[in-house]
């Protein structure tokens, strides 16, 4: 096991310490001497946090066909009593009209809003947080254990265009606005729990505003710049038998050798298809955000994943239940994201010798462009031979 | 690196422009919930 494989074990069962352990189901409860109402064995398994199976009160509502007569008690009611009312509207299954237009208004309760708060402030920001201060950890050690990566032999003094002007502004486009994006986002999801106790609300207010203004329009930029990067380097990033071979390598990281490579290495293509994945994922779910209840994703999405692994997540989801997963899915695929990128920053900047250059000037030195990207430089001046551009 | 503040830049146009664009196609998300017409007096 090298260092690598043994610091990312110790920040999982790192991880899996901090873990208050998963929600258990609560035992079988007897409800006959409530008629099949709420018993307080239920109670106290929901105050201890059990999962317990609430099917015994959102499918008791009532049963219009034993309705009593209308000359009876209760005959108005239509065979439904007053806590059947309130259950249905509890559960969402009542017929609700309101004067309010709007596709959430005819929602009177949903219950979603505690766990998922619990949630967000909890878990989230918690292991969030610390995933971040722990790559940040790992870099600085690795940065200390291996030091920068330099140039064998030093550099050639001659250089070669490795991405030209277009490729370089889609690379910052998407940069600048996700760095504005993640920023603002911990500010957003953070600054009540770590910024107001400093500075406090009259500080923190325009900040917060401020923000949540850039966050929601500067996500255009990361998406733009998104489709830009995706439609220029897509073509680079193709697996290939190449990338095994540099895997198995280690990239060269802790060997100090030089695994072939064209344009994009199996650790660029790597990072190539974690933004884009996570990015086109983290920008679905964000304008799910920006337009409330406009575009509904993860019932559909639970449907589709629901049907090929058989699983059986809930497809029947209140509005405000769409907004919840997608407020939470945001943060983690973002999470994950800088994760990502910050390793991506380090390695093009402090991390490694000349690397910065290629999206810095566009122009790397050539000796490095050989020890990194060998197969690339052979193919550039191969064309340059035929009198073809790079 | 003139190219990368091009980049910064732009980001910055296009979120400064992002809330005129958007309202042209009535996709103000802060006034849609909010207009006289989201009641209904019936």
């Amino acid at each position: 096991m090298n260092f690598k494989q043994f610091g990312a074990a110790a920040f999982v069962l790192a991880t899996l310490l901090f873990n208050p352990g998963w929600a258990q189901d609560a035992p079988e409860v007897d409800r006959t001497s409530t008629g099949g109402a709420q018993t307080l064995e239920d109670i106290m398994a929901r105050q201890k946090k059990l999962d317990v199976d609430e099917s015994f009160r959102s499918e008791n509502l009532g049963d219009p066909d034993s309705a009593a007569a209308m000359s009876e008690q209760l005959g108005t009611q239509g065979g439904t009593s007053d806590s059947d009312k309130w259950r249905g509207i509890r559960y969402n299954e009542s017929e609700i009209t309101t004067q309010s237009r709007g596709p959430a208004a005819d929602v009177l309760i949903q219950d979603g809003g505690m766990p998922w708060y619990e949630l967000r402030e909890g878990p989230v920001i918690t292991y969030g947080g610390l995933a971040l201060l722990g790559i940040i950890a790992l870099l600085a050690v690795f940065y200390f254990v291996r030091g920068k990566i330099m140039i064998d032999g030093g550099p050639a003094g001659t250089r070669i265009e490795r991405f030209k002007a277009i490729e370089r502004f889609g690379h910052w486009l998407l940069a600048g606005s996700f760095i504005a994006l993640a920023l603002t986002g911990l500010l957003t999801l953070m600054g009540r729990s770590f910024l107001i106790p400093v500075i406090g609300h009259e500080a923190f207010s325009p900040l917060a505003i401020g923000s949540k203004w850039l966050h929601n329009n500067i996500a255009w930029a990361f998406m733009l710049g998104l489709v830009m990067t995706f439609v220029m380097w897509v073509a680079h990033n193709i697996p290939n038998k190449l990338d095994w071979q540099w895997l198995k390598a280690g990239g060269g990281i802790f060997t100090k050798s030089h695994p072939s490579s064209k344009k994009f290495n199996a650790g660029q293509k790597i990072i190539f298809w974690t933004v884009m994945i996570l990015g086109f994922s983290v920008s679905l779910s964000g304008l799910s955000l920006l337009f409330p209840f406009q575009m509904p994703m993860f019932a559909d999405t639970f449907g589709v994943i629901n049907s090929i692994l058989g699983t059986d997540f809930p497809t029947a989801l209140a509005p405000h239940e769409e907004m919840q997963l997608s407020n939470i899915w945001h943060s983690i695929v973002a999470f994950l994201m800088m994760l990502a990128i910050i390793a991506h920053i380090y390695i093009g900047s402090v991390g490694m010798e000349g690397a910065f250059d290629a999206m810095g000037t566009g122009q790397v030195d050539l000796e490095w462009a050989r020890q990194h990207h060998d197969l690339w430089v052979e193919e550039v001046q191969a064309r340059q031979g035929k009198g073809e551009s790079s | 690196m003139k190219v990368m503040l091009a980049g910064f830049v732009a980001a910055l146009v296009i979120a400064a422009l992002a809330p005129v664009v958007l309202d042209q196609f009535g996709w103000s998300s802060a006034e849609h919930w909010s207009s006289e017409t989201s009641v209904r007096l019936d």
